[in-house]
């Protein structure tokens, strides 16, 4: 068997994971909550297997020591190693803090993850290392890169809801923040599922620049109507979130997961991303670039965003510990980091150029 | 008079510091240099001003384009980064986090020296962590069982007599509380590091053509700095992957000279470079500049088996050994290519896929005439024997980066520090605890209580496994 067929059973088992946690939370029956946690371990050891045999299959093309053959080095690969990191994090807060519901939110994101990985048509050949690549640093760099916007994915998830818990009110900054954050969330997510189908129909060479490509289906179609239909719907979305969105507090209030538990799990996500990504991310990375390049720092656009997110994180840390900040004000300084996050992991690459352009599709 | 201007300066070195210390200062910096280092992502720097120009044609439309540019370029987004309003942000918070960490630094440093004391009867039922169990001995022996378990979670106790009983008492971690000063100070490093980089060292880079050696080197802007001495390329090649043309590795023999001697040969490619007195270069681009001297360099094997090297010029002739065949060299092409009908053609303008066109002749009567292809060894056979086209020596040229910075060592140094110290802030908490053992006939309370600046859950569980290795 290949690494395809094994990522093909992680991605299965992850959406009948998805389904069972759902069941879970209707029935609240224990049994419910055993398999579904047994199905997404399952996911989790296919997805392990299917890492390290392509990790295996990349030594054997690219025929250079096993530690520089770690495959990731393109954006299909890095996304199946972000979920990877992110599964792990959500099996290890299920297990210390012996609480399921969390899982209802992770399993969909992983599923749907991989899911889209799949049909987005993405790259997956396996290709040589360009010189630039071919050092031990990759490993370490590119690793720890990775468990840290894992970790601040999970902050961001646990920081929306600690916000759903705490803000009932339909006017106040809090509720309206989080909703309209989860709408345009949601609408980008979208908007990129449907650039990628409409890339697929039209048939583009598979691989092309989806950079020119990126929300030309929606809000920067060459037709002015379905722009502004796009925009509408955006609203319309933020709009519906906003309107229903207390449904979504009552119902994480009733997983028990009170507001304490996700504001400390906010906290130690951070507090366990924020060293790994300054030491993995940027301290191991300027080391690399001044190898390869004779440059520790060069304000290319991943270093330069690089440094914004840890801005935003080291702002998270001082205003909680020197002033005090708990409650929505910190949760919103979260959320905020993580979009900073996601822009320097998938905005960098697609939207920008520079140095790190092999991320890319 | 005198006094009053001694307490108007001392006002004003106050308001300074006051100014210099404040959060909202470091929080305004923060932004500023997010925000601005945002639209330096967006507007390429360094770049031809075309390209910019284009860019902001998207945002302002193409007639307002070409003004737009010239505002951005006056205020220095082109090259951002090296503005004097970039750089005095970056100041501004160094300095900031100076008087800040100086600001709370002695404080700190006092509960950090601060060794653990032990308790009054009135503090131990305040700390966060409390156990109890009732043992059957004397406090003698319990203490014993006691400092074994306490030495086996990392503890190493000490023992005070009181009018409570006996004390022991331990701690852990004390100079985690000083992570984050540590950290503070590696970046402050790292900055000092930077600015002796910018102020004592160069970045700069040199082409050279294989065979030819430089003197100098190139900064960007076209100025020359004197290297000392002097760096030869022997040789430069490419290999690629299997039936593509991604390079797998590219590589510079470089020679260094002084005084009219080699003093120092070596292969260098990406992520190798050469050190030599404290000048660095690195493998970062190549190019392809042939010139009428470049050299065609063939090994030949005749049909008889002898074998020899030959090394000449476009046009032209070589004799194979043992025959009186004359091979002249007639066409050249750095990456020949075949397309949809079979006619050749040249696809790159690199040396992708070096060929060769050879015109046989013998004895003035012409024979059959041959592409003959590098990369391609089935090329090589001829009716005449087997001709290996090695190389076009002297018509690839290295891109070196070329850089000297004697900061280098402390931004290495800050990059350890911040690790220790993002370590020490970050996993290292501070942790105490205190055991009081009272003896009641023949038996012995032992009360522990403990208190940890950080990771309360993980020392509460050391403290259960104290307690269930006492119960034993």
């Amino acid at each position: 068997m290949d690494s395809s067929q094994f990522f093909g059973i992680a991605s299965i088992a992850y959406i009948l994971a998805m389904i069972t946690y759902i069941a879970y939370l209707a029935f609240r029956k224990p049994t419910i909550g055993i398999v579904a946690s047994a199905l997404t371990v399952t996911g989790f050891a296919a997805h392990t297997a299917a890492f390290f045999i392509r990790w295996k299959e990349f030594y054997e093309i690219g025929k250079m020591g096993i530690l520089r053959a770690i495959p990731l080095t393109n954006l299909y690969e890095s996304l199946i190693f972000f979920v990877w990191c992110l599964i792990l994090g959500y099996l290890v807060i299920e297990w210390k803090y012996k609480n399921r519901s969390f899982g209802a939110f992770v399993t969909p994101v992983a599923g749907m993850a991989l899911a889209f990985i799949d049909i987005s048509g993405m790259d997956k050949n396996i290709h040589p290392l360009i010189p630039a690549l071919q050092s031990n640093w990759l490993l370490a760099h590119v690793t720890m890169s990775f468990i840290s916007y894992a970790t601040f994915a999970i902050s961001f998830s646990t920081a929306l809801m600690y916000l759903a818990v705490t803000s009932e009110e339909r006017k106040s900054g809090g509720y309206i923040f989080w909703t309209v954050t989860l709408g345009l969330f949601v609408s980008i997510l979208v908007a990129m599922g449907v650039d990628y189908l409409t890339f697929k129909v039209v048939g583009h060479s598979t691989g092309s620049l989806v950079k020119s490509h990126l929300f030309k289906a929606t809000f920067r179609s060459s037709s002015v109507f379905v722009a502004l239909l796009s925009y509408v719907g955006m609203a319309g979305l933020c709009f519906l979130v906003w309107r229903y969105g207390y449904l979504m507090s009552r119902l994480i209030t009733s997983f028990a997961l009170s507001k304490e538990t996700l504001d400390e799990l906010t906290y130690k996500s951070i507090a366990i991303g924020f060293p790994v990504f300054t030491l993995g991310g940027l301290i191991f990375g300027a080391i690399w670039a001044d190898q390869a390049w004779g440059k520790y720092w060069t304000w290319d656009p991943k270093e330069t965003w690089s440094l914004i997110t840890w801005f935003v994180y080291a702002f998270y840390l001082h205003a909680r510990f020197l002033r005090g900040w708990r409650g929505t004000k910190i949760a919103i300084v979260a959320v905020v980091g993580f979009f900073s996050t996601i822009f320097t992991y998938l905005g960098v690459n697609l939207l920008l150029s520079g140095l790190h352009s092999y991320g890319g599709m | 008079m005198d006094n009053e201007k001694t307490a108007q300066s001392v006002g004003l070195i106050d308001r300074v510091w006051k100014f210099f210390s404040s959060i909202t200062l470091a929080v305004v910096v923060f932004a500023l240099i997010s925000l601005t280092s945002i639209i330096g992502t967006i507007i390429e720097q360094g770049a031809e001003p075309q390209r910019n120009i284009k860019l902001l044609a998207k945002f302002v439309g193409p007639s307002a384009a070409p003004k737009a540019f010239q505002i951005v370029d006056a205020l220095g987004f082109t090259d951002m980064y090296h503005s004097w309003w970039f750089v005095t942000m970056l100041f501004v918070f160094a300095t900031n986090l100076i008087v800040c960490s100086l600001e709370r630094l002695p404080g700190r440093l006092k509960v950090a020296r601060e060794r653990v004391k032990p308790l009054t009867p009135e503090q131990f039922p305040k700390m966060p962590i409390r156990r109890e169990v009732v043992l059957k001995d004397n406090p003698d022996k319990v203490r014993g069982a006691v400092e074994a378990a306490l030495k086996k979670a990392g503890f190493t106790a000490e023992a005070t007599e009181g009018e409570q009983g006996l004390q022991l008492f331990a701690e852990r971690g004390r100079y985690g509380r000083l992570g984050v000063y540590v950290t503070h100070l590696s970046i402050l490093i790292i900055m000092i590091g930077a600015v002796a980089g910018i102020f004592f060292g160069f970045n700069a880079s040199l082409n050279l053509l294989e065979g030819t050696a430089s003197g100098v080197a190139y900064r960007p802007g076209g100025k020359e700095i004197p290297l000392s001495f002097l760096v030869r390329c022997d040789d430069f090649s490419v290999s690629f992957y299997e039936g593509s043309d991604t390079p797998k590795s590219y590589r510079s023999v470089l020679t260094v000279m002084e005084n009219g001697k080699d003093v120092l040969t070596k292969e260098i490619e990406v992520n190798e470079p050469l050190k030599y007195k404290g000048i660095t270069f690195y493998q970062s681009s190549y190019g392809f500049s042939p010139t009428k001297d470049s050299l065609f360099r063939f090994s030949i094997t005749s049909a008889a088996g002898s074998k020899s090297d030959v090394q000449l010029k476009f046009g032209e002739s070589f004799a194979i050994p043992g025959t009186s065949v004359m091979g002249k060299i007639a066409d050249f092409s750095p990456a020949l290519g075949m397309d949809d009908q079979g006619r050749l053609f040249t696809y790159a303008d690199m040396m992708q896929n070096p060929a060769v066109f050879v015109e046989f002749s013998e004895g003035g009567a012409a024979r059959k005439s041959q592409w003959i292809l590098t990369r391609i060894p089935e090329t090589w056979k001829t009716p005449y024997g087997t001709i290996e086209f090695k190389d076009l020596w002297g018509a690839q040229y290295t891109g070196l980066q070329v850089r000297k910075d004697p900061g280098v060592w402390l931004v290495y140094l800050g990059c350890l520090i911040m690790a220790i110290g993002l370590y020490a802030a970050f996993f290292m908490g501070h942790s105490r605890v205190w055991v009081l053992l009272r003896g009641e006939k023949n038996t012995t309370k032992v009360t522990v209580a403990a208190a940890a600046s950080k990771g309360r859950a993980a020392l509460e569980e050391k403290i259960e496994k104290v307690m269930k290795s006492l119960g034993q």
